[in-house]
């Protein structure tokens, strides 16, 4: 598609708004988005329809207010301390809705950001498992996947987020509070609200057609009905996202 | 007041050289270092380690430059890590190529939580802590070393044991200390080195300044007072001892010098010089004055 969408938004913006969908209805949980994208998505859920959100600064606050994307927390009102410790005892305790990456997803949604290749020796070590096994098992995770036709695979190389199909193995206890809320990409926005429980087109961007979204995928997306377009940024998130949250377009670096 | 001859003057005054804690270590040890990716990591230590004829050494961190500098020099054999990041670099790169080189292939790479499990069961002398982080994943069918253990009450759920990071030295940086060995942190985030300081065998403590014990409540309050002198047995005085990574409020991340440290990856002549330029210096003190030079 190209950059221009309808009324002057541009495809970054929509991405945004997609994300922060994700988090509609989510009430009071911790929030631990990175990077542009997820960061001004989530501050934007936030200041409109998710208003008990918590969200950190990134470092070792949740803070209140709206931080502009890379602003400086130090001005910002803490609400609560969240150092690298409490966020463990956090995920373990449910209360939270990450955003991820994913250089590798499936129709299942097992992800893989470690490494490509072999894993005992790659041929590129990419972030390992960071924090993917223990996020995915306790609490909702969206991935945020810039750039589709790269990161759908028909199969990932090495699972650092397990996805429906492994999880659907593990008994009852240990499957009971995963779940892979969303994943959002430069084309659409996926849930696995499926039969099967595989990848569904829940909508696509403007300008987007089901088979355009289905060239970038190896694997075949499910369709569910009459596939929705991703809805624009009101006149409000609009002037949130430009004005507050990211006056100096960082967003759109991460589209390349 | 109580009078003098006090019961402190009888606490043994446990200051060190960086020098003096590597000759306390052997060839072959397990050593936990503190600190998370690019932060607050004991490099002074680290670089002594590097001078040091140690090698074979187990390496337990929330990796950093610490497990890149000591892979890369071939004195690690072996990690266990949660990830290992240079943080404003995500990836590692002298860790990252020694992984796609094949030349580190004995590791255990945790999710980042159960990490802290490991590090939690050693200091609390149990063999493993439960979680339910690595089913269905690579961290558990690609680490044979991971077991699971099924709880024995009425759900019978099979969990995965994280086994207890049995340490025989831990190295940690703090902003403040006491020359008995009580540490304070300054910064945003302990990170978790009461628990290294806990499960180590010995710890050694480096620090920023060691002040005078009455003097602590003057640079933070109490909760900055994390690490008490029972789980420390030696205290290194060393000014800019975490540099290059971030040791807040004292100083940031020095990122030119860490973007030099990373470029030296692609180039094992450029590597071989850096090392000889900074890490392989005869003492912290001489590291200290060649950053002045360069006007750090």
């Amino acid at each position: 598609m190209s950059d221009q969408t309808t009324n002057d938004v541009t495809l970054d913006e929509i991405c945004v708004v997609a994300l922060a969908e994700a988090f509609r209805g989510d009430g009071e949980v911790l929030c631990n988005p990175m990077g542009p994208v997820p960061v001004i998505a989530s501050r934007l859920a936030r200041a409109t329809f998710e208003p008990d959100l918590m969200l950190t600064d990134t470092i070792a606050y949740a803070i209140e207010g709206n931080l502009p994307f890379g602003g400086d927390p130090s001005d910002a009102v803490i609400e609560s301390y969240m150092p690298f410790r409490s966020i463990f005892d956090q995920v373990w305790s449910g209360k939270r809705h990450v955003v991820m990456g994913a250089s590798q997803i499936d129709k299942y949604g097992n992800q893989n950001f470690a490494a490509i290749g072999e894993y005992r020796k790659p041929k590129a070590q990419l972030l390992g498992m960071r924090g993917a096994p223990g996020n995915l098992i306790n609490h909702a995770t969206t991935y945020w996947v810039p750039n589709q036709t790269r990161a759908f695979s028909e199969t990932v190389d090495v699972v650092s987020g397990p996805g429906y199909d492994r999880i659907a193995e593990l008994p009852e206890a240990s499957r009971a509070n995963f779940e892979i809320r969303r994943v959002v990409t430069d084309l659409g926005a996926y849930d696995f609200e499926s039969d099967d429980r595989t990848m569904r087109v829940r909508s696509l961007h403007p300008g987007v057609t089901l088979e355009q979204a289905q060239e970038a995928s190896p694997f075949e997306l499910t369709v569910t009905g009459d596939v929705p377009e991703s809805r624009p940024p009101t006149d409000e998130e609009l002037a949130l996202i430009r004005d507050v949250f990211d006056p100096a377009g960082v967003r759109k670096s991460e589209f390349r | 007041m109580p009078s003098g001859g006090s019961w402190e003057d009888n606490v043994p005054d446990k200051r060190m050289t960086e020098d003096e804690v590597i000759a306390e270590l052997d060839s072959g040890m397990t050593i936990g270092i503190g600190g998370w990716g690019s932060r607050r990591k004991p490099m002074s230590l680290v670089r002594a380690i590097l001078r040091s004829d140690l090698t074979d050494l187990h390496i337990v961190s929330y990796g950093g430059p610490d497990v890149g500098i000591l892979t890369a020099a071939g004195k690690a054999c072996k990690v266990t890590y949660g990830f290992v990041s240079l943080d404003s670099i995500p990836l590692e790169p002298h860790f990252r190529a020694a992984r796609q080189a094949g030349s580190l292939d004995d590791f255990m790479e945790l999710d980042e939580g159960a990490f802290y499990l490991g590090l939690m069961a050693a200091a609390h002398r149990v063999p493993f802590y439960p979680t339910r982080a690595g089913l269905g994943t690579a961290m558990l069918s690609e680490n044979p070393g991971l077991k699971t253990v099924r709880s024995p009450y009425d759900d019978g759920e099979e969990l995965v044991a994280i086994p207890a990071f049995e340490m025989d030295a831990v190295l940690l940086h703090m902003n403040r200390a006491d020359a008995k060995g009580n540490g304070q942190f300054l910064g945003p985030d302990l990170y978790f080195d009461d628990l290294f300081a806990m499960a180590g065998a010995k710890t050694y403590m480096s620090a920023e300044k060691v002040i005078p014990t009455e003097d602590f409540l003057n640079e933070g309050p109490v909760y900055t007072l994390k690490i008490p002198r029972v789980h420390v047995d030696g205290v290194v005085e060393a000014p800019m001892g975490a540099h290059f990574t971030e040791c807040p409020p004292d100083y940031g991340r020095d990122e030119a010098f860490q973007k030099e440290y990373a470029a030296t990856a692609k180039d094992p002549d450029a590597w071989a010089q850096f090392r000889a330029n900074w890490l392989e210096l005869e003492s912290h003190e001489a590291y200290r004055a060649k950053l002045e030079e360069r006007g750090n």
